[in-house]
C-alpha cells in the first residue's frame, strides 16, 4: 500500500448525538482516486459518520481518531476541514432567502481561494466562471440569480450541491443522501456531474440507500454500514447483492463471524 | 404619594404639549383647513402624551421625550446640491421634494412629472391650487382625535408633500419624500398627502434622513389615498439621528380593487414608533405590508400595524421582521380586524425576530380580530436566534463562524431589502446592511 496515496484514515471511531451512542467503532481507509459506496438500513449511522466527517457540533465523538492527509480532522472546526478539501453534500440543504445562489458561491469561492492563496473572482469574473461549471448538472442559469434553495425542489437542491462541489473542488467529497429524492433523469444527471468530478488525486464516499445511484457513479468499494460499525466491505457487486437480498443476511454473516471469533 | 406623583407627570406632560402647541404657523386663507387646524389643536389639547399604562404603548416608553423642549424650526437651513448628493436616488431623481427641518426647500425638489399626469409639489402649493380637491382628502385619513402626535401634527399643517396621480397614469419612475434633519432640539411635524387616482399607478419613497447626530423630534403623518384599481408601491426609509425621536402615523385608505404594497424600512432614531393603519372600504382590495426593522445600542423601534377589512373579499399580506442587538428593544404590534360582513377576507400575517445577544429585547403581539364567518386569517410568530444548522452550513462552506453569524443575519433582513422595487435603494440598503452584520466581503 503506498501510504501517500491515503487522504483518509478512519480508525476505531465512534460517536454519539443528544448522548446516544450511533457510531460504535467504524474503520475506513479512502485513497487518492477512489470512490467507495457506504450502504446501510435506516438509522445505521450512514449520515452521522457523514457529519462527523463535516465536523457537525451536534455530533460527539467519543472515541477513536480520524486523519485526513496525515493530519488530525477531529481537531479542526468545520471550516478548517473545508479549506482543507473535505466537502460534504447535505442530505437536507439548507435554504437561505436574501442571498443569490450567485453571491453565496462566489463568497464560498472566494473563501476557499484566500484559504489556498488562490486568485479571488469578482462578481463578473466569476459569472463567467460559475456559467460553465452549472452546465456540468444541466442547471438553469436563472438560479443563480435566486435566492439559495429558496423554493428550490429536492432535485434542484441536490444540483445545487454539487455545483458546489464543482465550485470548491474538494479533496474529499462526501455525498450524503445525493441521490434521495431524485426522479431517474434528475439521478442520471446529478451522477454524471459528480463523475466529472472524479479526479485522479481526489475521493468520494456515496453514502445511500439505494443500488441505483451505483448504476451511475461506479464504487470500487461498497461498505455495508449496521448498527454503527462496517459489517461488510465489497466490491460493487455487492450492492447488487445487496439490492436483491436486503441487509439482514449482512448482518447474520456479520455475527456468526464475530461469535465464532 | 403615587398618586401625587402621577399628577406631577401628567401636569409636566400637560406643560410639554402646551409648549409643543405654541409656534403654530400663521392661519391659512383656506377655512375649512383653519377649522381641521383648530380641532386638532383642540385634541392636541385634551390629549397628553401616552404612557406605557396605555393598551397602546404598552411596550413604548415615550417619555424620553419628555425630558427635552423641542421648539419648531425657525427659517430653514440652506443645503447646496452637493449636500444632498449622496442621499439623491436616481430612478426618482426627475420627482424629488425635499424638505430641510421640515420647510420645503424649492432649489433642492425637482418635480418634471408634472407634464406626465402626476403632481408633484409642496402641499402649500398644491392648496392653492387644488384647495377644493385637497378638501375631500387632507386629515380625512389620518384620524387625530385619539392620538396626540397626530393631533399634534395636524395642528400645524400648513406644508408638506402632496403627490396626485391623475386617472389612469401609470408613472414609472419612483417619486421620492425626502426629509432631511440638520438642527437639533427641533420639533418637525412632516406632512404627506398622496392621492392616486383611479386605474392609476405609482411608487413611492419616503425618506428620512439626518445630517448630524442630533436630538430632535420628528412627528410625521402621510396619507395615501388609493383609488378604485389604482396601485401604490409605497416604500419607507427610517435613518434618523440615532439621537432622534421618531414617531410618524401612515394612513391609508383603498378603494373597490386598489392595491397597496408598502415595505418600512427602520434603521435610525433613539425611539421610533411607526403607526401604519389601512383601511379597506370597498371589495377586492390586495395589500402588503412589509417591514424590517434593524437596531443597536439602547435604540428602540416599535411598528404597529392596523389592517382593516371592513369589506369584504381583502387579500392582506404582512411579513415583519425584527434585527435586535445590543440592548435595543423591538416592538411589533399587528392588528388584523375584519368587521362584520367581510367575508372572503384572506389575511396572513408573519413576525420574524432575530436576537442578535443576550440583552437584546422583542415585544411582539399580533391581534386577529374577526367578526365574519366566511374568512382565511393566518398569523404567527418566531423569536429566536440563528439557527446552528444553517451556521454550520456555511461553515462547511469555508466561511468561519462570524462570517456566517453575519451573512445569515444580512441575509434575514436582505429578504424584506430585495422586495423594494428601486434598484439603487435596494443597493444602498444593501451596502447599510452589510456595515451593519459586519459582512466584510460585499455581495
Amino acid at each position: 500500500m503506498n501510504n501517500k496515496n491515503i487522504l483518509l484514515e478512519v480508525r476505531n471511531l465512534s460517536a454519539e448525538v443528544a448522548g446516544i451512542e450511533i457510531l460504535k467503532g467504524i474503520n475506513l481507509v479512502v485513497k487518492a482516486g477512489e470512490v467507495h459506496a457506504l450502504m446501510g438500513p435506516n438509522g445505521s449511522g450512514k449520515s452521522t459518520f457523514a457529519k462527523v466527517l463535516a465536523g457537525h457540533i451536534d455530533y460527539t465523538v467519543t472515541g477513536g481518531e480520524v486523519l485526513y492527509q496525515g493530519k488530525n480532522l477531529l481537531e479542526m472546526a468545520p471550516e478548517e476541514r473545508s479549506r482543507a478539501g473535505v466537502f460534504l453534500a447535505f442530505q437536507y440543504p439548507i435554504e437561505i432567502p436574501g442571498v443569490s445562489n450567485s453571491a453565496f458561491l462566489r463568497l464560498a469561492y472566494n473563501t476557499m481561494q484566500a484559504a489556498r492563496g488562490g486568485e479571488e473572482l469578482d462578481p463578473l469574473e466569476f459569472d463567467d466562471f460559475i456559467r460553465e461549471k452549472i452546465k456540468l448538472v444541466e442547471m438553469d442559469p436563472s438560479f443563480l440569480d435566486r435566492s439559495v434553495n429558496e423554493g428550490f425542489s429536492g432535485g434542484e437542491k441536490k444540483r445545487n450541491e454539487i455545483v458546489q462541489m464543482a465550485v470548491l473542488e474538494p479533496k474529499l467529497a462526501v455525498l450524503d443522501e445525493t441521490d434521495s429524492g431524485l426522479d431517474i433523469d434528475a439521478l442520471k444527471v446529478v451522477a454524471n456531474g459528480v463523475n466529472h468530478l472524479t479526479r485522479p488525486d481526489n475521493a468520494i464516499i456515496l453514502v445511500t440507500h439505494y443500488q441505483r445511484l451505483l448504476n451511475y457513479i461506479v464504487p470500487d468499494y461498497v461498505h455495508v454500514i449496521e448498527g454503527g460499525q462496517i459489517v461488510k466491505t465489497g466490491g460493487k457487486e455487492l450492492a447488487l447483492e445487496l439490492e436483491t437480498r436486503g441487509y439482514d443476511w449482512v448482518r447474520a454473516e456479520f455475527d456468526a463471524a464475530r461469535a465464532a471469533a | 404619594m403615587r398618586a401625587a406623583m402621577e399628577l406631577v407627570n401628567t401636569v409636566a406632560k400637560d406643560r410639554y404639549l402646551e409648549n409643543l402647541l405654541r409656534g403654530q404657523p400663521p392661519a391659512s386663507p383656506l377655512g375649512w383647513l383653519n377649522q381641521i387646524r383648530a380641532a386638532a389643536t383642540e385634541c392636541a389639547n385634551a390629549l397628553t402624551v401616552p404612557s406605557t399604562r396605555d393598551e397602546e404603548w404598552r411596550f413604548t416608553d415615550p417619555s424620553p421625550l419628555l425630558k427635552f423642549s423641542f421648539q419648531p424650526a425657525r427659517g430653514a437651513q440652506r443645503l447646496a446640491q452637493a449636500d444632498i448628493q449622496h442621499f439623491v436616488i436616481p430612478e426618482a431623481s426627475s420627482d424629488r421634494l425635499v424638505f430641510i427641518d421640515g420647510i420645503y426647500a424649492a432649489e433642492l425638489s425637482t418635480h418634471c412629472g408634472n407634464e406626465h399626469g402626476i403632481l408633484v409639489t409642496s402641499l402649500a402649493q398644491g392648496l392653492l391650487s387644488h384647495g377644493e380637491f385637497l378638501q375631500q382628502h387632507l386629515a380625512r385619513n389620518a384620524d387625530f382625535h385619539n392620538d396626540v402626535f397626530c393631533a399634534l401634527n395636524t395642528s400645524f399643517v400648513r406644508d408638506g408633500a402632496l403627490v396626485i396621480i391623475n386617472n389612469n397614469v401609470a408613472y414609472p419612475a419612483p417619486v421620492h419624500l425626502l426629509f432631511i434633519a440638520t438642527k437639533p432640539e427641533t420639533a418637525v411635524y412632516p406632512r404627506s398627502l398622496v392621492v392616486a387616482g383611479p386605474g392609476s399607478r405609482c411608487a413611492l419613497i419616503e425618506e428620512y434622513i439626518s445630517l448630524a447626530e442630533n436630538v430632535y423630534f420628528n412627528n410625521a403623518v402621510t396619507e395615501v389615498v388609493v383609488g378604485e384599481n389604482a396601485r401604490v408601491q409605497h416604500t419607507k426609509v427610517q435613518q434618523e439621528s440615532r439621537a432622534s425621536f421618531h414617531i410618524a402615523n401612515c394612513a391609508v385608505t383603498l378603494a373597490n380593487k386598489a392595491i397597496y404594497i408598502s415595505d418600512t424600512v427602520t434603521l435610525g432614531a433613539r425611539l421610533s414608533r411607526h403607526n401604519l393603519h389601512v383601511l379597506q372600504t370597498a371589495e377586492g382590495t390586495r395589500c402588503t405590508l412589509d417591514g424590517l426593522a434593524l437596531i443597536s445600542g439602547r435604540q428602540l423601534a416599535d411598528t404597529h400595524t392596523y389592517m382593516d377589512h371592513a369589506k369584504p373579499g381583502g387579500n392582506s399580506r404582512q411579513l415583519h421582521k425584527c434585527i435586535v442587538d445590543d440592548a435595543a428593544h423591538a416592538v411589533f404590534s399587528g392588528k388584523v380586524r375584519v368587521r362584520e360582513g367581510a367575508q372572503l377576507t384572506d389575511s396572513a400575517q408573519t413576525s420574524c425576530n432575530l436576537l442578535l445577544s443576550d440583552k437584546a429585547h422583542v415585544d411582539t403581539k399580533p391581534q386577529l380580530e374577526i367578526f365574519a364567518d366566511d374568512v382565511k386569517c393566518a398569523h404567527g410568530a418566531t423569536v429566536g436566534q440563528l439557527d446552528a444548522e444553517e451556521v454550520f452550513y456555511l461553515r462547511s462552506r469555508g466561511l468561519d463562524e462570524q462570517g456566517a453569524r453575519s451573512l445569515l443575519t444580512y441575509a434575514f433582513a436582505a429578504e424584506i431589502i430585495n422586495k423594494i422595487p428601486v434598484a439603487s435603494l435596494v443597493r444602498q440598503l444593501r451596502h447599510l446592511v452589510m456595515e451593519k452584520t459586519q459582512l466584510r466581503e460585499r455581495i
